[in-house]
């Protein structure tokens, strides 16, 4: 299956949207063209606005846009989305509860060659720490283009998280997205490999790889971040050990929601796979994720060691 | 347009009573900011019993004109103008503050009538009130969209983001006035961190600029006029005002920014009001 990068899902998705929809309208600052809102801005330029290079006005603009009424999609790369328009996002938006979807693409060391500046590592733990804030990560096309939609029909302030990076297709078209809503995407009862966004392909890979050697591991897709699906994350400790897997810091992401959860209810031994609490670097992204280990053996490796203790 | 003696004296007597709200909420909060509150009252008043086309029983009516106060700590005096406005009740004034009211420290649009946008952190108001005006000129609405800044406010960086895309957009549906009142927590501007000469940033921004004394009724109401028969470019209604005016031990003391009054100083003060 072609591979296709989340973000191009967004675009496409964003501008079909649009004609459903008509309170939709587009923000972004200089960069349509990466983050694909430059085919919505083609077919729909009076409902499109673009901030220049401003993320903080861009943030708040969609906030006033909200107050009146509309559904603004703010994009820009989630270093500057999360990062730079952090307190914006906070008390413009998520304080009021206004209905805004930022769009970040760009998330993750696999922007590659552009380097650590432009590498977001930390943005899941900030807007996760937002009260009001829904956070969907999409591991797929297919998932990234019905959480645009999902994202658009929810009342409140939405932080969808999309890759530059083209990545295996895992669902097909009879898949239904939901919010908070959890996915069993292979059972197993020796392991189970919790992941999110671009790490959801290596994790089934791993899960081949442990499987030949005689360990079924269960493989959960977590595309909502928050609200996170407590109820599957339970089910996945009845394997007795679980394994995270996310293109984040280990601290504050994934791997730190799903201990949250396990803490409280059902303490379970884990391994977090994802960015050890260090910044990334310019390079190929296949490659960096060698590098950061964040492949399928990486995380089978991890379980295998889980399974040892 | 003519403005008539009667109702310069309609707003002058509603002012008083905004300035005493702010001085009897604030003393009761044992917080809050009455220096900022009272440099901007004649503006609010004339702003919400002339110049918006609002109806307090219809808070959140699609066609009325917004105002956003980006300068959020001025809460006490746009809670003043609301509550005398009729917005709600004038006893919730009194709770201001205080743990379970409606009267946050900083505007809080979704728990209180007659707020059209959540502000308190400086800088962010006028990027909303942008938001704003191009959804009204996207819908071919004629509402009209006014935003309250401080002076020292406009040492926000996204201020000036802001300024830019309101000029870019040609937002002559939207008019900013600026409470230049000179001073600042820790000082006057021109000593912390000058943003001088505002009107020239403005206008080099590509904005329109008029210069009042914002405690004259007819200077502000005027403004407005022009303000709303300038197209093509937004309009900023650069205000002279004095910091804690009506309250000669208040007026443009730095000190009286973030302080509140204490039962003594408020009863010397509402004597002078």
């Amino acid at each position: 299956m072609a591979k296709i990068a989340t973000r191009e899902a967004y675009g496409q998705a964003l501008a079909e949207l649009g004609e459903e929809i008509r309170e939709i309208v587009v923000l972004d600052a200089d960069l349509s063209k990466s983050t694909k809102t430059s085919v919505f801005a083609k077919k729909f330029p009076d409902r499109f606005f673009n901030i220049g290079i401003a993320e903080q006005n861009l943030m708040g603009t969609a906030a006033g846009f909200a107050t009146c009424g509309k559904i603004p999609f703010a994009s820009t790369f989630a270093i500057f989305a999360a990062g730079r328009a952090f307190e914006q996002i906070r008390n413009s938006i998520c304080y009021p509860n206004l209905n805004v979807k930022i769009a970040a693409t760009h998330a993750g060391i696999t922007v590659g060659e552009d380097g650590a500046t432009h590498q977001s590592v930390e943005d899941m733990a900030l807007m996760r720490a937002i009260p009001h804030m829904v956070v969907i990560n999409p591991a797929d096309a297919e998932e990234a283009k019905q959480a645009v939609r999902a994202a658009a029909l929810h009342k409140g302030p939405v932080y969808l998280r999309f890759g530059r990076h083209p990545v295996e297709t895992i669902f097909d078209k009879n898949y239904r997205f939901e919010i908070g809503k959890g996915v069993i995407l292979r059972e197993g009862k020796d392991v189970a490999i919790i992941a999110t966004g671009v790490m959801v392909g290596e994790s089934l890979k791993a899960a081949e790889t442990l499987s030949k050697k005689g360990i079924e591991a269960m493989v959960v897709n977590i595309s909502t971040l928050k609200p996170i699906d407590k109820e599957v994350i339970v089910k996945a400790a009845e394997c007795g050990a679980i394994v995270t897997a996310e293109e984040h810091n280990i601290i504050g992401g994934l791997g730190s929601a799903v201990a949250e959860v396990l803490a409280e209810t059902r303490p379970t031994i884990m391994k977090r796979i994802g960015i050890a609490d260090e910044f990334g670097q310019s390079g190929n992204p296949d490659e960096l994720l060698k590098l950061y280990h964040l492949t399928a053996d990486d995380i089978a490796g991890a379980a295998e060691e889980l399974k040892r203790k | 347009m003519s403005i008539t003696q009667e109702k310069i004296e309609e707003l002058t007597s509603i002012a008083r009573n905004v300035r005493r709200h702010i001085i009897e909420m604030t003393a009761e909060a044992g917080s809050g900011h009455p220096g900022g509150s009272l440099s901007c009252s004649d503006i609010l008043t004339a702003l919400y019993f002339d110049v918006l086309n609002v109806d307090p029983k219809r808070p959140t009516w699609s066609e009325r004109d917004r105002f956003v106060l980006s300068k959020g700590h001025a809460a006490p005096a746009l809670y003043a103008v609301l509550a005398e406005k009729g917005y709600f009740a004038r006893e919730e004034l009194m709770k201001l503050r205080k743990t379970g009211a409606m009267l946050q420290g900083h505007p809080d649009m979704k728990g209180t009538p007659g707020l059209d946008m959540t502000t308190g952190s400086l800088g962010q108001g006028l990027s909303a009130a942008n938001g704003m005006a191009l959804a009204a000129k996207l819908d071919r609405k004629d509402y009209r969209v006014y935003v309250l800044l401080g002076d020292g406010e406009t040492e926000e960086g996204q201020v000036w983001e802001a300024v830019m895309a309101s000029a870019h957009y040609k937002l002559d549906n939207l008019t900013a006035f600026v409470d230049h009142n000179g001073l600042q927590i820790d000082g006057p501007i021109t000593q912390v961190m000058s943003p001088e000469k505002i009107q020239d940033k403005f206008k080099a921004f590509g904005w329109h600029v008029i210069d009042i004394d914002g405690h004259d009724f007819k200077e502000i109401l005027n403004a407005v006029e022009e303000a709303k028969s300038t197209k093509g470019r937004p309009t900023v209604i650069v205000a002279k005002t004095v910091k804690g005016k009506g309250v000669p031990f208040m007026e443009n003391v730095a000190d009286w920014h973030g302080k509140a009054p204490t039962r003594e100083q408020a009863e010397e003060a509402l004597k002078a009001l």
